[in-house]
């Protein structure tokens, strides 16, 4: 049986919806709670996961040949250690006050679950070219998903978005979205979004694929 | 029958594990030092700035500062060079010793927190707080940051010295929440223990070393260019 050829756009398009590392793997759940009180720490934390997905799927794939088997996980995570540095020393230059509001959230990006299954999974049997898509899809994915939990929580709980005021003097703040149980709050609401999007995708296309079979007959 | 034949798996030889753990090793050491290499110099430079703003936050009325070190008879002179935990003496508007800003580090919970607060010379206490440094428990360690009960020990925490002028007359210590009965103790927190009392000992070190110099010397100090905050 010839097996399905997958697109360059499916691999990168596949991390942004179908196989979304936070709202349908639940991958990555720590940094995707914890630092996204606000929408700009959402987007330095998805951007600096991205950047690690896709530079250590590209080594990883580029020396799959070179690494033993029995050595793949210590090389994996050593890869992903030096690149999680890299950033980490990358946001230091770039803001003192970034590098603070994100905390232990940069280091803690070695033992994100989705970056090493990224790397066990695809980048150690795939080519350079799809492992880095594969690593962009996925990083924009999360980014995506984080950008919207803290949408919602800098928005509800602080009455700002990036810091801009958007409301009357008069808004009370619900400050619970700005605290850890506000990430689940957050996450809840957009879990149950995602669902039932999926949900009235799948009952379409059972219902057209139903519809064709009933003209072929 | 015949029985099929068992895979043959490649056996992977001691020289091609060291090959990769090896060359691996040594490409993430030298990405790692070309990186550090490259931003060193824009980290300092950040590092700098967040540390004078620091500084303002924790003494607004200072309107210059001086950074000052011990030298090797324990007297206080301007300092010649930065260093790793700067201590600072404060002035206001007219050039008049508003208090001095001390930088101190020690263990908590995950990781070394460095704080940075100033002491009042007219109160005898402490008087601002803000964490530098910290790698603590998101959630519970780092509450010694916003918790505001907490921060508001830090509105008069009396570090005054003794009669001879060479310790603390009282030891600063951190108090399960709740429990502060006298103006030296830390107000804990609950869920962060370990943190908590670890900005005790911190504070507690750093006055009891840097306090004794600074009221002894801070007042005749002539300082030698003020620099603009």
């Amino acid at each position: 049986m010839a097996l399905k050829q997958v697109s360059s756009t499916d691999e990168f398009i596949k991390g942004l919806w179908r196989d979304n590392p936070v709202f349908i793997q639940v991958l990555g759940m720590c940094p995707a709670l914890a630092v996204s009180n606000t929408a700009i720490n959402a987007l330095a934390m998805g951007a600096a996961t991205t950047f690690v997905l896709v530079m250590a799927g590209l080594s990883v794939s580029l020396l799959r040949n070179f690494i033993p088997r029995e050595a793949r996980i210590v090389s994996y995570i050593c890869i992903i250690a030096t690149f999680v540095t890299c950033v980490d020393y990358a946001i230091m230059a770039i803001s003192i006050e970034l590098h603070r509001a994100l905390g232990a959230f940069i280091a803690l990006i070695v033992v994100n679950c989705l970056i090493l299954g990224r790397a066990e999974a695809f980048a150690s049997k795939n080519k350079p070219g799809r492992a880095m898509l594969d690593g962009l899809g996925m990083g924009v994915g999360f980014t995506a998903a984080l950008f919207f939990i803290g949408v919602v929580r800098e928005v509800l709980g602080s009455g700002t978005l990036f810091g801009v005021d958007l409301f009357a003097d008069g808004f009370q703040t619900w400050t619970v979205m700005v605290l850890p149980s506000g990430g689940f709050f957050a996450m809840a609401i957009w879990l149950l979004l995602v669902n039932w999007i999926r949900q009235r995708q799948a009952e379409a296309e059972k219902q057209a694929g139903e519809r064709a079979r009933e003209a072929t007959s | 029958m015949n029985a099929p034949a068992p895979i043959q798996q490649k056996q992977t030889t001691t020289w091609e594990m060291y090959r990769s753990i090896v060359g691996i090793g040594a490409f993430c050491a030298l990405l790692i030092v070309t990186v550090f290499q490259a931003t060193e110099g824009r980290i300092a430079d950040n590092k700098a700035r967040f540390l004078s703003n620091a500084v303002a936050q924790v003494l607004p009325a200072a309107r210059s500062t001086v950074e000052v070190a011990l030298d090797s008879n324990g007297a206080l002179v301007a300092a010649t060079a930065p260093a790793n935990l700067p201590v600072f003496l404060g002035y206001g508007e007219n050039g008049e010793l508003v208090g001095a800003v001390i930088t101190a580090q020690g263990m908590g919970y995950a990781d070394n927190i460095t704080v940075l607060y100033s002491y009042s010379f007219d109160l005898e206490a402490i008087v601002g707080f803000k964490v530098l440094e910290s790698k603590e428990t998101p959630g519970l360690g780092d509450k010694v940051e916003i918790e505001p009960h907490f921060l508001a020990n830090f509105e008069a925490l009396d570090a005054r010295l003794g009669g001879d002028g060479t310790a603390l007359l009282n030891a600063i210590v951190t108090v399960k929440q709740g429990e502060k009965t006298e103006p030296w103790q830390l107000d804990g927190i609950t869920g962060a223990t370990i943190t908590s009392d670890a900005i005790g000992v911190i504070l507690n070190r750093g006055s009891g070393y840097w306090l004794p110099a600074l009221e002894r010397d801070a007042r005749d100090f002539q300082p030698p260019q003020a620099s603009e905050e």
